[in-house]
């Protein structure tokens, strides 16, 4: 029994209004599904049932593609750019006035901390459209021409892992350039964007401005190859990626793809080690490590690994694992029992290749879907917990000699989302940063996101950036 | 350099010359600023409710170094907070004593009077508190004195001066034989990290406290802003958490000065908790420095106990 042990101190989620059943929001209103499918989105800290969502069909998709078509067209496209800003700054302020329900929300239906969703994830969408907002009436001058246009109607395909975080990367820009949207939420967590429909409802965005239809692959897919989009945006995993890029090869539809990750978080014997210690535990057991640009790999140079695995390791006894409402919780459920069962047979081969499995003495709750914080040392570049991404709380440490070595193998992996540098002299950081084949990198941080600051990847992280100025490139006709 | 360290078995290369010394310093591992605020910052984020809340705020109590370190201080002054020291809330009997009654060294023994046989130690500034700008002998003749008037613990400040120029190794000299000059008594080593302005500089001057010799480290004086911060707490409970692990002795931690409310003296219990470990959640490792804190702690105390606040007026000022 701990001496000083925190009393549970769940936050309530009475606050949030759950439905039944939640139909498809398309021209505006909600509706159901032409073939009235349905599916059940889960607590997955529970396994309760949340509600039941309808599932688009092609039918539905259609329907929805010719609304935002009609909304580009008529209202949004021709609409004067200061007035689309003041939409989007509205939407900003009511998801600031309603913040705890949407962090109340999205810890139920995706499983992360409370912790996260209340400074993270629902405070950074907001940020974003604020930010975009504010570049909605200054196309101009984001250095993509005198007079860019928008696309026109941008299909929008986001993940679990930050449900409404996702939708606010996505449609921020998109309707800041003028654009009109379908989304297409993940089938784990589309509650949030549904919610995010009703914030629409209440500031009056025109109907048909963005449409939201919910629903598994078949979805997806379906929006992906309708051949009325001007636009496709998909975040998620490489393979779907590919996919998606076969699709639509050859088509007028232009593509952006934010995929996987296997970052490498490189830690030099001249770093602030116990701000490093904090840097990896915020890499890798951020939202249960369910993040594409995660530091799933800790490169430690060798001088300084047993110290720093020795500090790793007193912290990781200190993460605090159950009910994501309770606001002590560091670590949360893993979003779905596949994503779990993934996890388990990587870290199994981990096992089986001969890495060393380490985790904290942590005992998982009965019900729901979870994973122990867990490292692995002995890790060396073949095995497959260095090379393939895992999505869970489970870091891979890996050693070097030499600035050369950590830049060799950071950069030998088909992935080049992020990467970490750990060092005390900035000139080592900037050697290092210029080097590294990946899309953000970090300095003495990790896991920091800015609305101002673009995000996207090199080679099968895929290609675009989201975020900043850079970010309206994807939306516009530059 | 030729002193008997206390830690010397520990860091014998560290401490063999004043060049090998400042070389120690140097390569402790550094603090990022930003990481650091960040870290105490989501520390601070912790929800203590119901039962831990109660056990904390107990806890609190019993940490407090109840203060008065003024000019006007007088006898009478003292007397009555050494009697609050002892009995903080007069209408709750299960409400225990302070660590500690934390004075002038002149007034330790009209404090020790008060205090005598409760458990309730005389903390006593010395070494030409709050400056620290004196002869090293006058620094020790102060220190003796107050432990002759009765201080079990002293309260000494380093010589920021000679730190922030790179005299390391007279700043532990000082420390060495203030604590030879403490003899029984324990020696609290006050940083004063407000002067000394970086987190990179508080680590080392805690470390050179500890090699000296230090019962504890201790922010502030109280007598400069910034005092303690959860931040350059935060960097205290990393040392002394360091060298317990090199040397097997848990130096102590008193954050000081600027702590008011029973909320921020939970969230630097917290830290305590998380940073330093459970060995360090007691009155022998970490104390407040305070003299408003214990009133709030109070309030907040009867407040759980009978579900409403009382009124200031239900709690004494001493």
């Amino acid at each position: 029994m701990p001496v000083f042990d925190y009393a549970p101190a769940p936050e309530s989620r009475d606050i949030v209004a759950l439905r039944p059943g939640y139909g498809l929001f398309v021209d505006g209103a909600f509706t159901e599904p032409a073939d009235g499918g349905t599916f059940k989105t889960v607590n997955p800290a529970t396994e309760e049932v949340l509600a039941e969502v309808a599932e688009a069909g092609p039918a539905d998709v259609d329907r929805a593609v010719a609304a935002a078509r009609r909304a580009f067209d008529g209202v949004w496209g021709r609409m004067r750019p200061a007035e689309r800003a003041k939409y989007l700054f509205r939407i900003a302020r009511v998801l600031q006035e309603r913040a705890r329900e949407f962090a109340v929300l999205e810890s139920l239906d995706n499983g992360k901390p409370i912790r996260e969703s209340r400074d993270v994830d629902v405070p950074l969408a907001a940020a974003h459209f604020f930010y975009y907002a504010g570049w909605a009436d200054k196309l101009r001058w984001a250095g993509f021409g005198g007079d860019p246009r928008p696309l026109g109607v941008a299909g929008q395909v986001i993940p679990w892992n930050f449900p409404l975080l996702m939708a606010a990367w996505k449609l921020a820009p998109a309707l800041a350039a003028g654009n009109t949207c379908v989304l297409k939420p993940a089938e784990t967590t589309p509650l949030s964007a549904l919610l995010l429909a009703e914030v629409l409802q209440q500031v009056d965005l025109p109907p048909g401005v963005v449409n939201i239809v919910t629903g598994a692959g078949g979805t997806g897919r379906a929006l992906v190859a309708h051949g009325g989009l001007d636009k496709v945006a998909f975040t998620g995993s490489t393979e779907v990626g590919k996919q998606i890029q076969r699709t639509l090869a050859g088509t007028r539809t232009k593509l952006t793809l934010e995929l996987g990750g296997k970052a490498a978080n490189i830690v030099f014997d001249d770093a602030p080690l116990d701000q490093a210690v904090e840097g990896i535990v915020n890499g890798i057991f951020f939202n249960q490590g369910h993040v594409c640009c995660a530091g799933s790999r800790l490169l430690v140079q060798e001088s300084v690994a047993e110290p720093l695995l020795e500090r790793l390791k007193q912290r990781l006894a200190t993460l605090r694992l159950g009910d994501p409402l309770d606001k002590n919780t560091d670590i949360g459920a893993v979003n779905s029992a596949a994503q779990l069962e993934r996890i388990t047979e990587l870290a199994a081969s981990g096992d089986a290749e001969g890495a060393v499995r380490w985790q904290p003495e942590c005992p998982l709750p009965d019900r729901g879907w979870w994973f122990p914080p867990t490292l692995f040392t002995g890790v060396s570049q073949s095995h497959r917990i260095a090379r393939e991404e895992i999505f869970g709380p489970v870091l891979s440490v890996l050693t070097f000699r030499t600035p050369d070595e950590a830049v060799v193998k950071a950069n030998n992996t088909p992935y080049g989302l992020s990467a970490g540098v750990w060092s005390e002299k900035g000139s080592r950081i900037l050697w290092t940063a210029q080097r590294l084949r990946a899309g953000v990198v970090w300095a003495n941080t990790f896991n920091r996101f800015d609305p101002a600051s673009p995000f996207g990847g090199y080679k099968e992280s895929g290609f675009g950036r989201e975020g900043g100025r850079h970010g309206l490139e994807a939306y516009l006709d530059a | 350099m030729s002193l008997l360290v206390p830690a010397a078995e520990h860091l014998p290369d560290a401490l063999a010359s004043e060049s090998t010394l400042r070389r120690f310093l140097h390569g402790l591992p550094g603090v990022d600023q930003v990481g650091a605020e960040a870290r105490a910052a989501t520390l601070a984020t912790r929800s203590i409710k119901r039962e831990s809340k109660r056990w904390a705020l107990d806890m609190a109590v019993r940490m407090t170094d109840l203060t008065t370190l003024e000019g006007a201080d007088t006898p009478g002054k003292v007397r009555a907070l050494s009697a609050k020291a002892v009995r903080p809330d007069p209408s709750d009997p299960t409400c225990p004593s302070v660590a500690a009654v934390c004075v002038y060294g002149d007034l330790a023994g009209e404090a020790a009077a008060v205090v005598a046989g409760s458990g309730v130690h005389v903390a006593a500034v010395a070494t030409a508190f709050p400056s620290g700008r004196a002869s090293l002998a006058v620094k020790l003749a102060d220190t003796r004195d107050a432990v002759a008037a009765g201080a079990d613990e002293i309260d000494m400040v380093i010589d920021r001066g000679a730190f922030l120029c790179g005299r390391y190794g007279e700043v532990l000299e000082e420390i060495v034989q203030v604590k030879q000059a403490c003899g029984p008594a324990h020696l609290k080593v006050i940083l004063e990290t407000g002067e000394l302005a970086t987190l990179d500089n508080a680590r080392r001057a805690a470390w050179l406290a500890m090699a000296g010799g230090a019962d504890f480290v201790k922010t502030s004086t109280g007598k400069v802003t910034p005092a303690a911060t959860l931040p350059v707490t935060l960097v205290l409970l990393e040392a002394v958490r360091d060298f317990a692990a090199l040397t097997g002795r848990a130096v102590g931690v008193k954050a000081a000065g600027g702590i008011r409310s029973a909320k921020d003296a939970i969230r630097y219990l917290v830290m305590v908790n998380e940073v330093a470990g459970e060995r360090w959640l007691t009155p022998e490792a970490f104390r407040f420095g305070a003299s408003t804190l214990l009133n709030d702690l109070l309030l907040q105390r009867a407040k759980q106990r009978t579900g409403a606040y009382a009124g200031p007026d239900y709690f004494t000022i001493d």
